[in-house]
């Protein structure tokens, strides 16, 4: 059975002028077993990663991540978004078995 | 675009104490790769040469744990439609497989820079690829010092 995907958490600044370019950063708990460990009875331990990371604005890709089994646990993501207008950001991982876990984020413009 | 600090003596010595990320100097390209690496950067590269230049890599020079080693890739680009970075590879050189991340970038993000955090074996060299929508190919290498690896149990 596939490791739990735990709570995401995303943050975005607190005041955003339109045309600035802001700084999204994003956590989620996730165990990332890389495949190269062992058991205690000498068992390789099966790979279990998030493998993928979507974000979307307003129904559209704007930016995407493949993941390898040498990103940390509970993987941190960051990247940069231009803010032309306000609208809903939709963020999902989704993990080797194929199950995602999905957050969503209003953008609002001062 | 931000404003370049100048790092003063002081300044780049409490930051590498900290174990902060500050841009590491780039190697040369060309130094021979695992094998494995190597055919991961090939793989990407196919028949185009890479240009060193327009990436900057910031890691911890000394990682004290290889478990979790913050790292942050920026490529100057305008990020417009018409010029723009599709796509950011990451490798690690020693770990027990070289993949590390692909990030995808659009125009939408503005500016082509992203964080993560990454684990590595050993101490190693990490090689950046940018992929531009024309179609060139850059490319970045330097070394991160790990005192304690993070791969295996």
């Amino acid at each position: 059975m596939a490791a739990p995907i735990g709570q995401p958490r995303v943050r975005l600044p607190a005041q955003v002028r339109a045309g600035e370019i802001i700084e999204i950063r994003t956590l989620i708990s996730h165990v990332m077993e890389t495949g190269q460990r062992r058991d205690q009875a000498g068992n390789v331990i099966p790979r279990d990663i998030i493998r993928r990371f979507e974000a979307k604005f307003e129904g559209e890709l704007v930016f995407a991540m493949d993941l390898a089994p040498a990103i940390s646990a509970n993987p941190y993501i960051a990247f940069q978004f231009k803010a032309e207008r306000p609208g809903r950001f939709e963020f999902t991982w989704t993990n080797d078995a194929g199950e995602s876990r999905t957050a969503t984020q209003d953008l609002r413009l001062a | 675009m931000t404003t370049p600090r100048t790092p003063t003596r002081r300044g780049v010595l409490a930051l590498a104490a900290a174990g902060a990320a500050v841009a590491i100097l780039p190697l040369p390209a060309s130094a021979q790769l695992s094998a494995g690496a190597q055919a991961a950067v090939d793989r990407v590269r196919g028949s185009r040469t890479p240009q060193e230049g327009r990436i900057t890599l910031r890691a911890p020079p000394i990682a004290e744990n290889g478990n979790t080693v913050p790292i942050t890739v920026s490529v100057e680009s305008p990020m417009t439609a018409a010029d723009h970075v599709q796509r950011i590879h990451v490798f690690a050189d020693k770990n027990p497989t070289p993949d590390v991340a692909v990030f995808h970038l659009t125009p939408a993000t503005g500016r082509a820079q992203v964080d993560t955090r990454i684990r590595l074996g050993q101490t190693q060299d990490l090689i950046v690829l940018a992929e531009m929508n024309d179609g060139s190919l850059f490319i970045t290498r330097a070394e991160v010092k790990v005192t304690i690896g993070g791969c295996g149990g």
